[in-house]
């Protein structure tokens, strides 16, 4: 799939959050959706999404959400919104199995390769072994977790994911970006707001930079963190380093006096 | 809502038809005992054939006119009520939630209070229960003007606070105005609810209204799943949610307005039984609709099965004995949650 957005922008409460956006999403590859808080990072994602109303334009494969139709849309693109809210204490695997309901009729009862999904969902999320523990017991990485694993069973075309990495441990974040990139490289296209440049710099194929509600940089990871966009979109410096020839960057402050005293 | 142990946490397909056929055959076995229990002696089955050998004595009367309409209505309306619960607690994401909170009870109540008040009530029987339906509408459209296209859970609860505290002032300013003391005391008993000395005229004009309201609400099953995840994920999952919360309000409207048009207001029924079924569902809120109708059908026969058996005259109102049961329950249910949060 093949997704562009033209001339994007969107006004909540008369405050302007997006304007003049315009890109392109392919499926095979991982970006990264990155900008400090209230650069409209959300927002952008929702829209791609098709659940903002907008101004401008985003093509499905050139054709409009509306020639698609609802549920056609639902199964070649996943979503996975920001917090994680699960507001009853269902078992981990009837949420996974929630991303199979655009595949089926609503009513049927989950086929042969519904249950396959979600096992694969499962295996690759590392939460098999809680399926039949519900959402209140897990911890808020596990529940995260469990929320990938939902959105990675619809095995749509490109995964909208809002901040999957929020609470998860260091080496669930690793595992996590991990997946992603395996997912990407399988063939489905991956947007991920990432706080994180570190893991940005690392894992993403490409980086779209949004700052005050545009794009400043879009391209590849070496391109887009370069210290004077870093700086201006969110005042920080970095420090770079590579490993394996691998490169990554870092944000750094030198610390304050206090710090350094003690 | 983890304090109730899940004792069918696995729930599987399998296992939640079994939940559901066991409640529908305690649905039918406490119509019969509602059928069977009263204040005057009645042999079932020598009416049973009376009536259907088409013999007007009093055994057949007793059961065709008195006893049938009770049992019948009080299972209807009970399914109705508890049906409807579980739709708007799935709906509002919120346990609290009942049809009463968007204000469909009090305003199909004041719509029959109008009928009362207008005398009407006396010029046909029927007069009452279109009133009450009347008014589950107007408050459904009101609901609409007010929630209009994309308006979130809030906007419903603030608008169903709203409705609510209109109908309430309409109904207290007929009391108030009441032409006769004997008037505004029949409006009062009324709105206490009750299944007594209903016919089966009044089921003949609800049971399609409500059957429409139920097959409304329970066609929206799989979307009440996809909202456990919030609106952005039942939306990206292809629910449209402006079409969803039309059928959910719209069900709930004819369903609870016909309830309480027939029997006045009879509250908690919603409240309590979803919270009861939810763990032996495994709290999938789809699968809670059908469960909490049969629920609601046993809880509600079983109470006005219980006031008929107590020796307290005159008779309990039937919504009264609800409130009783269910305000206490209302209360625990916000300390736990407050305790959650």
């Amino acid at each position: 799939m093949l997704i562009e957005a033209k001339d994007i922008a969107i006004a909540l409460a008369g405050r302007p959050i997006l304007r003049g956006i315009d890109l392109t999403l392919r499926t095979g590859q991982i970006v990264g959706l990155i900008g400090a808080n209230g650069a409209g990072k959300t927002t952008l994602l929702r829209i791609l999404a098709n659940l903002l109303p907008h101004a401008g334009s985003v093509l499905y494969d050139r054709e409009p959400a509306q020639a698609i139709g609802r549920k056609a849309l639902a199964r070649r693109i996943a979503f996975l919104s920001q917090g994680g809210a699960v507001h009853w204490q269902m078992r981990a695997e009837a949420v996974v199995a929630l991303g199979r309901l655009p595949h089926r009729h609503p009513f049927a009862d989950l086929s042969e390769a519904d249950h396959a999904a979600i096992e694969r969902a499962m295996a690759a999320t590392d939460t098999t072994a809680f399926r039949d523990r519900t959402l209140d017991s897990l911890s808020g990485g596990e529940r995260m977790r469990v929320l990938l694993a939902r959105a990675l069973a619809v095995e749509a075309e490109m995964l909208l994911a809002d901040e999957p990495l929020a609470g998860l441990d260091p080496r669930h974040e690793l595992e996590a970006m991990a997946l992603l990139r395996r997912t990407a490289l399988a063939g489905t296209g991956v947007v991920v707001v990432l706080h994180d440049l570190t893991l940005a710099s690392r894992f993403c194929d490409e980086i779209i930079l949004l700052h005050d509600g545009r794009i400043l940089a879009n391209g590849a990871p070496d391109e887009v963190l370069g210290d004077e966009q870093l700086g201006l979109a969110f005042g920080i410096d970095v420090t770079r380093g590579s490993r394996d020839g691998e490169s990554f960057v870092l944000p750094w402050q030198p610390l304050d006096q206090g710090k350094v005293a003690r | 809502m983890s304090s109730l142990p899940a004792p069918a946490v696995r729930s599987g397909r399998a296992g939640y038809w079994r939940l559901v056929g066991l409640l529908a055959l305690a649905t039918l076995a406490m119509t019969f005992v509602s059928l069977a229990i009263g204040y005057a002696r009645l042999d079932l089955g020598m009416a049973l054939a009376d009536w259907l050998a088409g013999r007007q004595t009093l055994e057949a009367l007793v059961l065709v006119e008195l006893r049938l309409p009770r049992a019948v209505l009080g299972a209807l309306v009970g399914f109705s009520l508890g049906m409807a619960g579980a739709a708007m607690q799935g709906l509002l994401r919120n346990p609290l939630a009942e049809p009463g909170i968007v204000g469909i009870s009090s305003a199909a109540a004041f719509g029959a209070v109008v009928v009362f008040y207008s005398g009407f009530a006396g010029a046909f029987a029927l007069a009452l229960p279109l009133g009450g339906i009347a008014g589950a509408i107007l408050a459904v459209l009101l609901l609409y003007a007010f929630v209009g296209r994309g308006a979130g859970t809030m906007t419903l609860i603030l608008a169903g606070v709203a409705i609510n505290s209109f109908a309430g002032a309409m109904t207290a300013l007929a009391l108030n105005l009441a032409p006769n003391p004997y008037a505004a005391l029949e409006i009062v008993f009324w709105l206490m609810g009750s299944l007594a000395d209903r016919s089966l005229a009044h089921v003949w004009l609800v049971l399609p209204l409500m059957l429409l309201g139920w097959a409304l609400l329970l066609s929206c099953a799989p979307a009440l799943d996809g909202l456990t995840l919030g609106e952005d994920t039942a939306r990206s999952l292809g629910f449209d949610l402006n079409w969803l919360r039309a059928r959910l309000i719209g069900g709930a409207a004819l369903s609870v307005g016909s309830a309480v048009a027939v029997t006045g207001a009879i509250g908690f029924v919603g409240l309590v039984v979803p919270h009861l079924l939810r763990p032996f569902v495994g709290h999938r809120p789809g699968r809670l609709l059908l469960a909490s109708g049969f629920g609601g059908a046993i809880l509600l026969l079983a109470a006005d099965t219980a006031l008929r058996l107590l020796p307290i005259r005159p008779e309990l109102k039937l919504g009264v004995v609800t409130a009783l049961i269910g305000a206490p329950f209302l209360f625990s249910l916000i300390y736990r949650l407050r305790r959650e949060a």
